[in-house]
């Protein structure tokens, strides 16, 4: 924990990288402009074709943007909500809607216009989709909740870079206890039926979460139903856990993940979802400014973001009001 | 894909889908396994029972000696009503996540909170039952030659009973009630459904919080009846013109420890 001073400028750094890179080249697809060599601290003054614009015209507009009750959603409400405002829309918002099923009622009755949501959540939780059944490609899934949220006249805006899904974790130790393996498939193999696995109670029984491993690895652990995660680890009551790819303590070294090869989990990128009525105000400008703030959220940065809220206990809105500054998008 | 086969959920009212699922097994709403009846339900409730119980014998094995000899001795209110006070102000959640550090996680750790939580009612009511025992039985039975031991065991415990009963009622409720959060803690019990409802959905949640609600109303129930059926004949004669009440309601008698 005392290096994390040290990590955060370094990682300020990346994202101030990016975002640099990012102007650079442009209106770019994501997922391309990953090359993050932590440079040096490049000055934020040169002139900023990523600044948002306030439009006067916006003021008269009044979007109210939701999220969920926990620090990632809590980070993304406050990014969307204060790019809105940069660009002169008048915000308000209900940053602590609970579960999903409550935010997504929210939002078809228009208590709220819009708020992040992730694609597997909302395939399976709104519209009834078995995992299994979930598109493992990104972009079928996307395609499919668009065509989902039609009837309910609800547009997704494209994806987030960054997925938050299951990660299977371990500490660095445990790592080298098994011999590095790389894939759940080597550590299927090499850890066998005698290693634990903590997860949330739920985890038990979701195919696309231990009962998925069973399925799909062929692996059982042991389950031990717990809410530690990290601290589960740290503690030594399991070998493995359930992390989330965005996880805070992700961004300490102390920690492994292992790359789900076989496609086990699928694909939780967060789509802004706005009602109709209101995306349609929202102009060009607008939804340009909401694609453009989320280009720069890799995995890498969403894990830094969330680990100043979750580990350092910074306030989401003043994190989400650094991460716009850094990187470009309000003075 | 999967050897299982159950039939799906269908669509009905929430509080008959509730009972459908406590009676007949479903296949879990994000899929791939099978879920409720009664099999799932009473495995779940027999753990639910079981953790519950050990917790609240502990409890009782560690407040009533405590409460009887501090009531005894007539000293200590201060210490039995603030241990009790302090007690019920810590969530049960934060010590399920404290206790890990000294108890891992498991059986241990989940009674240990429960035991925790069942404390203070019991030890508070047991104290204040021996205090309120009518001196003059204590001066007359210590007239009679009796042991100090003896008139703990013989005249006040006896008399104290009614008020241990109903601490031990409360602690009952809130312990059976709280073992929902079990899960938390690799042990399973009625909280699971309540606490996964991307497995059991709404009636999955809805229908183990009445099954929750209906052993809370059994145990406190029960423990009435053995209430009433230890307690002292001369006691129930000095009581037969009372109302009788069926249920206790979950509070301990504050007023008396002013």
């Amino acid at each position: 924990m005392r290096s994390r001073p040290l990590r955060l400028l370094s990682a300020l750094a990346a994202v101030l990288a990016l975002a640099l890179v990012m102007a650079a080249c442009g209106g770019d697809e994501g997922g391309g402009g990953e090359t993050s060599t932590a440079g040096g601290p490049q000055s934020a003054e040169t002139p900023d074709a990523k600044q948002i614009q306030a439009d006067p015209a916006n003021a008269s507009t009044t979007v109210t943007v939701g999220s969920k009750n926990f620090a990632e959603q809590y980070i993304l409400g406050e990014i969307y909500a204060q790019t809105l405002e940069a660009a002169g829309f008048k915000v308000k918002k209900q940053l602590d809607l609970g579960s999903e099923q409550i935010a997504f009622k929210a939002l078809r009755s228009g208590r709220i216009d819009a708020y992040p949501e992730y694609t597997g959540t909302a395939l399976t939780s709104f519209y009834k989709i078995k995992t299994d059944d979930v598109p493992r490609d990104p972009q079928e899934s996307f395609d499919l909740l668009q065509s989902k949220l039609e009837a309910d006249q609800i547009t997704a805006m494209p994806q987030t870079p960054f997925q938050n899904t299951y990660k299977i974790t371990s500490t660095r130790e445990t790592a080298e206890k098994y011999g590095n393996p790389k894939t759940i498939t080597e550590l299927a193999e090499k850890a066998g039926t005698d290693a634990s696995i903590s997860g949330f109670p739920e985890c038990r029984q979701r195919t696309d979460c231990l009962l998925g491993l069973k399925q799909v690895y062929d692996w059982s652990p042991k389950f031990v139903s717990s809410q530690g995660q990290y601290s589960d680890l740290d503690k030594g009551q399991a070998d493995f856990t359930f992390g989330f790819s965005t996880d805070g303590p992700l961004s300490l070294d102390k920690y492994v993940t292992y790359e789900d090869d076989k496609q086990l989990f699928p694909p939780y990128y967060v789509s802004f979802m706005v009602r109709n009525e209101v995306h349609e105000k929202l102009g060009d400008a607008g939804l340009e400014a909401i694609e453009a703030v989320q280009e720069p959220l890799t995995e890498e940065v969403m894990q830094e973001l969330n680990s100043r809220v979750t580990l350092d206990k910074e306030k989401p809105e003043q994190v989400a009001a650094d991460y716009l500054r850094e990187a470009g998008f309000v003075k | 894909v999967s050897a299982h086969s159950c039939p799906q959920a269908g669509d009905r009212l929430a509080f008959t889908d509730a009972f459908d699922f406590l009676l007949h097994e479903r296949e879990s709403i994000s899929g791939g396994v099978c879920i409720g009846g009664p099999g799932e339900i009473a495995d779940l409730a027999v753990s639910h029972l079981a953790v519950s119980a050990v917790a609240i014998a502990l409890a009782v094995a560690v407040s009533v000696p405590i409460g009887l000899w501090l009531g005894h001795r007539g000293r200590g209110e201060f210490l039995a009503v603030s241990v009790s006070n302090v007690g019920r102000a810590v969530p049960s959640l934060a010590l399920l996540a404290f206790f890990v550090a000294f108890l891992g996680i498991g059986f241990a750790n989940v009674t240990a909170v429960l035991t925790l939580l069942a404390i203070p009612p019991i030890l508070t009511n047991t104290y204040v039952g021996v205090r309120q025992v009518d001196p003059e039985a204590v001066g007359a039975a210590r007239g009679m030659g009796l042991t100090e031991g003896q008139i703990v065991r013989r005249v006040e415990l006896p008399l104290a009973l009614p008020i241990i009963f109903a601490g031990l009622r409360t602690s009952a409720v809130a312990v059976v009630a709280t073992a929902t959060i079990a899960p938390l803690a690799n042990v399973k019990s009625l909280g699971n459904p309540i606490l996964e409802p991307q497995t059991y959905g709404d009636a999955g949640q809805l229908g183990a919080a009445v099954v929750v609600a209906l052993i809370t109303l059994a145990v406190d129930a029960g423990l009435g009846a053995l209430q009433r059926g230890i307690t002292p004949a001369g006691l129930k004669v000095a009581r037969a013109d009372a109302p009788r009440k069926r249920f206790s309601l979950p509070l301990s008698p504050r007023t008396e420890t002013r």
